[in-house]
């Protein structure tokens, strides 16, 4: 979608995400947006790319114990752990409200701690109108492989994305988490295994203690840092994933501005999730889409799809 | 349709009500707040999560919220002066529910919990109700707004744990002592007092929970509560909730 500059020069802003088309590349990243419907009290929500929803699972899940976050310098760590309905109240309850207020295209956050978890909720979302991704986070723990993470092994991505793509018609796009030693060969394998895009990354590891209480801040110890201080890591690995796979990726990690969308695109991402940033500004998306077209003209950008040709 | 996205408050006044509290004055939009016992969530200069402060007082266009200096946060909001602006998210979760409060409410706060129940009460009031308060504090030195709430001529009791001021004990002990009748209760206060409160009344009741907050609008699922109605968001859902939702451990 074109959006005119403050000199009333016309950028356009359309991007092409595996065949399917976002009139700007701005996606809030799951986990930062709910269902979309409890945003849209603060703006319309229709102005974004896409959405990614919360990540959904089989089973209803209530998480982790509370607290689930812990104030850092520059980011956040949380602890939720995957709190959400299951895919079938999701289904039910939660999609046709978000279908409400948002029309355009969705992106379907799947979790799982087993294979067939992943392939029963990928079954059961194809098929939703206005689902035209699935987005496989592969950072939870496997309980059939000893509690490690399937995306800490190219041998469990593989199986995890095999597994998908026999049962979804869907793009799939692998979400990958950054606590690995080389992301290259983790997303390679995930391509190698059918996958139709990568987004990347999820959170980092990371954990803080009450001086005061002498005991980690988060009851659950250990959470998933964000925000603004995790941007570099998530550029350098989308620039390195970009340049040794030939499916899209998608970036995100710490993009709070119009600035970090083009950068993440001159890395190589064909669109861009933005998450902490919405907990702290609810509008902070619409700030984005908003400023992005006077970010282009200051870079002499006069579309978004030229950055991907770098 | 959507909410005011002018969130810049000007401080009028920030003054130390107490040992280790203050009161902070604002101006700014209020015309979003629905009922007392709702929150604010203020982005503090310099830190990245919101700090979530439930409001004591709305007058006219003015604000007014009551703090305890307790971590980094709190310490750089007490720094701020008169003049200062302050990005806030006004009117934020479900209040109390003036509708339920009977004939006879018994209001109940204890420590800086206190703030949102002197909004009620003054609210409750304003409706032509007459509600008791009963506060409490661990010592006469951290009592605050204990003026305020004289000010309001109502039954009004004070308890203090050390028993420096008013009964000696509980809020708890103050129902007992003085032979409090009430037929609905709110508040506010330090999780063991609400619990004792839902023990000793056996009367419907509402009460004010808090947690840590990344979002404060309903998000990022960082302050769930299980509830007999199912996970609910103390941000969002609450922080005030019926007694007979709450499951107590």
């Amino acid at each position: 979608m074109e959006m005119n500059d403050k000199n009333g020069i016309a950028r356009d802003l359309g991007v092409e995400l595996c065949g399917v088309k976002l009139k700007n590349p701005v996606i809030p990243a799951s986990g930062c947006f709910g269902y979309g419907y409890t945003m849209s009290e603060w703006y319309d929500i229709n102005i974004l790319g896409s959405i990614s929803f919360k990540g959904t699972t089989l089973h209803p899940r209530f998480g982790n114990p509370l607290p689930r976050v812990a104030e850092c310098t520059s980011g956040m760590i949380n602890s939720v752990g995957l709190q959400n309905p299951g895919i079938d109240k999701v289904i039910s309850e939660e999609l046709p409200l978000m279908r409400r207020d948002f029309s355009g295209p969705i992106m379907a956050n799947i979790s799982g701690f087993a294979i067939e978890e992943y392939t029963e909720c990928c079954k059961r979302i194809t098929g939703e109108s206005q689902v035209e991704w699935i987005e496989l986070n592969v950072s939870c723990p496997n309980v059939h492989g000893g509690g490690m993470s399937f995306g800490t092994s190219c041998d469990s991505v593989a199986e995890v994305v095999g597994a998908v793509k026999k049962v979804t018609t869907l793009p799939v796009i692998v979400k990958l988490t950054p606590n690995v030693t080389d992301i290259v060969s983790i997303a390679k394998s995930a391509e190698d295994a059918g996958a139709d895009g990568i987004c990347l990354i999820n959170t980092m590891l990371g954990m803080r203690i009450d001086l005061k209480t002498r005991k980690p801040v988060v009851a659950n110890i250990m959470g998933g840092f964000s925000g603004q201080a995790v941007f570099p890591v998530a550029l350098r690995m989308v620039w390195q994933v970009s340049h040794a796979c030939s499916i899209p990726v998608v970036g995100c990690g710490g993009v709070s501005t119009a600035e970090d969308v083009l950068e993440m695109m001159m890395a190589g991402a064909t669109a861009v999730e933005v998450g902490t940033a919405n907990l702290i500004d609810p509008l902070a998306c619409k700030r984005i889409i908003e400023s992005l077209p006077d970010a282009m003209a200051r870079y002499n950008i006069k579309s978004l799809k030229e950055l991907k040709d770098l | 349709m959507h909410r005011n996205s002018d969130t810049r408050y000007t401080i009028i006044d920030n003054s130390w009500i107490g040992n280790n509290t203050k009161m902070m004055i604002l101006e700014g939009p209020t015309d979003e707040f629905t009922s007392p016992g709702q929150f604010v969530n203020i982005a503090v200069p310099g830190f990245t999560l919101r700090r979530p402060i439930s409001v004591c007082d709305i007058d006219g266009d003015t604000m007014t919220l009551v703090y305890d200096v307790i971590g980094h946060g709190t310490e750089a909001l007490a720094e701020l002066k008169a003049g200062d602006k302050l990005d806030i998210l006004p009117a934020l979760g479900r209040g109390f529910d003036m509708s339920k409060c009977g004939d006879r409410p018994l209001l109940l706060g204890g420590g800086v919990g206190c703030p949102p129940i002197y909004s009620l009460a003054k609210n409750l009031i304003e409706a032509g109700v007459l509600p008791t308060v009963v506060l409490g504090f661990n010592s006469e030195e951290r009592m605050i707004m204990i003026e305020q709430f004289e000010n309001l001529d109502i039954p009004f009791y004070v308890a203090t744990l050390d028993g420096s001021y008013g009964t000696k004990g509980y809020v708890t002990d103050v129902i007992a002592n003085e032979g409090l009748n009430p037929d609905f209760f709110y508040a506010c206060g330090p999780l063991p007092m609400l619990k004792a409160l839902c023990a000793q009344l056996d009367i419907p009741g509402q009460l004010s929970l808090e947690a840590r907050m990344a979002c404060g609008f309903g998000v990022c699922m960082c302050c769930s509560l299980e509830t007999k109605s199912g996970a609910k968001r103390i941000c969002k859902d609450g922080p005030v909730f019926d007694k007979e939702d709450l499951i107590w451990k």
